[in-house]
């Protein structure tokens, strides 16, 4: 591949292949704090190709691809390049990783401990992590939570943050103009812009947390709190993760383990400042 | 040979000689897992590397091939056991082919080996009861295209695929072992009746037949793809190959001696101790190694000339026409 780049993300490290530049130039400088792979050996290959060989010039169209792959994965303009890679690497961890249990879920930790939200997509729990990661907590990260096999500790997986419509505006109020990437406009999720987390968060990216409290954001209704059932907490998860199968036994008893420990609660919101006072009440119960 | 084959090289020899990656440089690893990884062979590689020091990075990798490899098995042989009862009151012989055979007998070609779909031969007078046994068990048709499914009871040599309604698995239903439409003709009564029974009741081919399916399959039906793997399998069956077997006899018997000679050679070239090659065994090796540093495939030409040739293997001129021109009517273009 003409352009390249090695990360780690947390426990993950991935090479990122393109045919241009431009999605290389732009990982390159969001990732810039984030450390190489151990030894240049990375866990997983991306590669962004041309969806045919002529589409590489005439009107790009770029192919997500990798060591795991989708075959009828749609293509995308080269401006959403960075998205592109992006999904790539979660493609890799989606359909390839194996050393935890992945929890389709946003993190953020306080003194060792571990906040975990999950709910689909739209939900909040990106925008929520993404608040919290500037007052006070850690940001583990937005997309996926990983559960440890053995000690059920969550690990983080701090890529960048994946911003979409009105929680833009929300997060440039928030954060400093320089740690934004380009505003990728009408993708398929509609605007999204990323965001790099805090240093702490890349800098700490290896510590894992024991988990604490779970909670299952809804944005777009009244406040209310409500109880969720160890049975539907397990259900929901199991639909939450992309590797619960593959894992077979060693997945089921590290669910188990979760479900039976981190108290669980759905909550409603109509703002990220209610949001953030219903977290903080809930954490104070279980801290 | 320039940089579209140096990661498949690296594979081969990797796999010939586990110690030849003492000295491999961090990118030369990419290279090597993604090769493997593209040609689903990480799982051999990691147990062909198994107690040899390899970089800190790189252990994990590995062990991970291993955790799917263990798993893969078990799904396999859980699956053949599902089918084994789905069929048993029907008192046929069901004989598992490929790489589930390999893992239930045990041979080394299954160790790390990917699997994905159950093969089974039966008899072709029983094709219909063990539709009926597997339709009542809970496997479903996955091929919704009336064409796709008349091509397949009209000219091929299995049942349009089948999958299980609750364990999302494929079974492939073989009643012979190349395409009625080729032009070999194996002897698929005498493979049933050879076949060696496994303690399940289960059975799976004798020495020779494997290897002469194998054979048929990489070098008789389809364009190669996979072929790194499909010979890794047939030099494993070989090393194995009990002492007074009758290899060219039984090849000969099924019409693929020129077949089988081929894939010793092949065998032997790529994994093994030499062979001297012809012009069609260079032209094989040159496809199979096209695959770069980043896992992707090279040698474009190539590779179409080789799909171009699996057709021309499976079926006469006139009907491969018509065959190109429906499927093509029908959206599907190749590569």
């Amino acid at each position: 591949m003409r352009y390249a780049i090695g990360l780690r993300i947390g426990p993950a490290s991935f090479r990122v292949g393109s045919a241009w530049e431009a999605p290389i130039a732009q990982l390159a400088r969001l990732y810039r704090d984030y450390p190489a792979p151990e030894d240049g050996i990375a866990d997983f290959t991306v590669r962004l190709e041309p969806a045919k060989p002529w589409r590489r010039f005439v009107r790009p169209s770029v192919f997500i691809t990798g060591d795991h792959g989708l075959a009828d994965a749609a293509p995308m303009a080269l401006a959403h390049g960075l998205l592109a890679a992006e999904m790539g690497m979660n493609l890799q961890m989606a359909l390839g990783w194996r050393r935890h249990l992945l929890l389709h879920a946003s993190c953020v930790e306080k003194d060792g401990r571990a906040l975990v939200m999950t709910g689909e997509s739209g939900s909040g729990k990106s925008t929520l992590a993404a608040l919290l990661g500037e007052r006070g907590w850690r940001l583990m990260g937005d997309e996926f939570a990983l559960l440890d096999l053995v000690t059920g500790e969550v690990f983080a997986f701090p890529r960048l943050i994946s911003l979409k419509n009105a929680a833009i505006a929300v997060m440039e109020a928030e954060v400093e103009a320089g740690r934004f990437g380009p505003l990728l406009k009408a993708t398929a999720k509609g605007g999204i812009r990323h965001l790099v987390p805090r240093g702490d968060a890349v800098a700490r990216m290896n510590e894992g947390a024991v988990p604490a409290l779970l909670l299952f954001p809804r944005f777009g209704f009244t406040p209310e709190v409500r109880g969720v059932g160890q049975g539907e907490v397990f259900m929901r998860l199991t639909q939450a993760s992309t590797n619960y199968t593959a894992l077979g036994e060693a997945g089921f008893l590290a669910l188990s383990r979760f479900v039976g420990e981190v108290p669980a609660w759905a909550i409603d919101f109509s703002s990220g400042d209610e949001a953030i006072a219903l977290v903080e009440r809930l954490w104070g119960d279980v801290a | 040979m320039g940089g579209c084959c140096v990661s498949a090289m690296l594979l081969i020899r990797a796999l010939r000689d586990p110690d030849s990656i003492a000295s491999l440089s961090g990118d030369a690893w990419n290279g090597l897992i993604a090769a493997a990884r593209a040609e689903r062979l990480i799982g051999t590689l990691a147990f062909r590397l198994e107690g040899i020091a390899v970089p800190d990075a790189v252990l994990p990798i590995l062990d991970d091939a291993r955790a799917e490899a263990a798993r893969e098995r078990a799904l396999t042989l859980w699956e053949a056991d599902r089918a084994r009862v789905a069929l048993a009151h029907l008192g046929v012989p069901v004989v598992l082919l490929k790489g589930t055979a390999y893992a239930a007998a045990g041979l080394s070609a299954g160790r790390g080996r990917f699997i994905g779909d159950l093969d089974i031969l039966v008899p072709r007078d029983a094709l219909d009861d063990v539709e009926a046994a597997l339709l009542a068990a809970g496997w479903e048709w996955v091929k919704p295209d009336p064409y796709d499914d008349a091509y397949y009871r009209q000219w091929m040599h299995e049942l349009p695929p089948l999958i299980h309604r609750e364990r999302d698995r494929m079974i492939d239903v073989h009643h012979t072992i190349l395409p009625l439409t080729a032009r070999q003709t194996p002897d698929a009564a005498a493979m049933l009746a050879d076949s060696v029974m496994l303690e399940d009741g289960l059975r799976v081919l004798s020495a020779e037949d494997r290897i002469c399916h194998a054979a048929a399959h990489m070098l008789a039906d389809g364009d190669l793809a996979g072929g790194l793997r499909n010979l890794w399998d047939i030099d494993c069956l070989l090393a194995e190959l009990p002492e007074g077997a009758q290899l060219q006899e039984r090849a000969a018997r099924h019409g693929l001696r020129a077949h089988v000679r081929q894939a010793v050679r092949l065998a032997a070239h790529v994994y093994g101790a030499g062979a001297a090659l012809r012009v069609a065994d260079r032209m094989i090796v040159a496809r199979l190694l096209a695959r770069n540093g980043w896992g992707q495939e090279t040698r474009k030409i190539l590779r179409f000339g080789f799909y171009l040739r699996s057709h021309w293997l499976r079926m006469p001129p006139g009907m491969l026409a018509r065959h190109l021109f429906t499927k093509w009517r029908k959206g599907h273009r190749p590569g």
